[in-house]
């Protein structure tokens, strides 16, 4: 079964904007569920502070993060394609990196730049799954995280806990968001899934 | 009238609002908001259109920073 869910999602094409907590450790999880081809944009490199939570290793810092993630995903699996663009993603950018994919995920971090992100892609692809994330900071409060749907547009996170100097991101709550995104991205992608195309 | 407001009961002085007025109101100057009324997405170009009415289950999502 594996097998065959591996080679269906092998076909799929997801976006991922923003190479930061929810962005390296999405893209990680959907690499090792098999999805084909993964395009990752983030203008930013590995920094330490970074480590607490991102998917990156102490001998990374000063690389882009999108080539990092891409080595990183290479040592799971070299045959998902990742399509790395070292790119601050702009509402005019956004159509050119994001045009092919299947599903958008949203992963930056500044509140004005998702809204601006949003936005855009919502006007450009009102029928494209879009999956965002939105609040995560802190620690705890495990079942403050849920994942609301709007039309097309799913939202993952408590909504409420604003990244801040009082209240950082950390490990644990940032990674149940970035992998509720990739558990949306697999149940959109596995919609259209059927065992008996992939029986001998 | 008396509607839900993201889980709370909240009074509105009016009889009839649209999405417009209420984000005018409760003083949600965010651009990008989610908003749903009883479980059904409102588009941002009908915010002006749309109206709420007594008993309504609003739902107006904010986006925070953090990723």
């Amino acid at each position: 079964m594996m097998d065959a869910i591996r080679e269906h999602l092998g076909s799929k094409v997801v976006g991922i904007a923003g190479a930061g907590g929810l962005g390296s450790n999405c893209a990680v999880s959907l690499a090792r569920s098999g999805v084909g081809k993964i395009i990752v944009a983030d203008f930013d490199t590995v920094a330490r502070t970074n480590l607490n939570r991102q998917y990156y290793f102490e001998d990374q810092i000063g690389v882009p993060k999108v080539k990092a993630l891409k080595m990183n995903i290479f040592r799971i699996d070299p045959h998902i394609r990742v399509i790395a663009k070292i790119e601050k993603v702009t509402p005019e950018n956004i159509h050119e990196l994001f045009n092919e994919v299947d599903v958008l995920v949203e992963a930056m971090d500044i509140d004005s730049e998702k809204r601006l992100f949003l936005e855009e892609a919502i006007d450009l692809w009102p029928e494209r799954p879009l999956v965002a994330g939105n609040g995560m900071a802190g620690w705890g409060m495990n079942d403050a995280i849920k994942t609301s749907r709007f039309g097309n547009l799913y939202i993952c996170g408590d909504s409420i806990t604003a990244v801040s100097d009082e209240n950082p991101p950390l490990s644990p709550r940032v990674n149940i968001v970035a992998n509720m995104q990739a558990n949306i991205v697999l149940d959109i992608l596995m919609a259209d899934f059927d065992i008996n195309n992939y029986r001998d | 009238m008396q509607i839900t407001l993201n889980n709370r009961p909240e009074n509105i002085g009016k009889s009839s609002v649209t999405v417009k007025e209420l984000l005018n109101i409760k003083g949600f100057t965010f651009k990008m908001l989610v908003i749903k009324i009883n479980g059904k997405l409102v588009k941002k170009s009908d915010y002006h259109a749309t109206s709420i009415s007594d008993g309504d289950v609003v739902q107006v999502l904010h986006l925070v920073s953090g990723g």
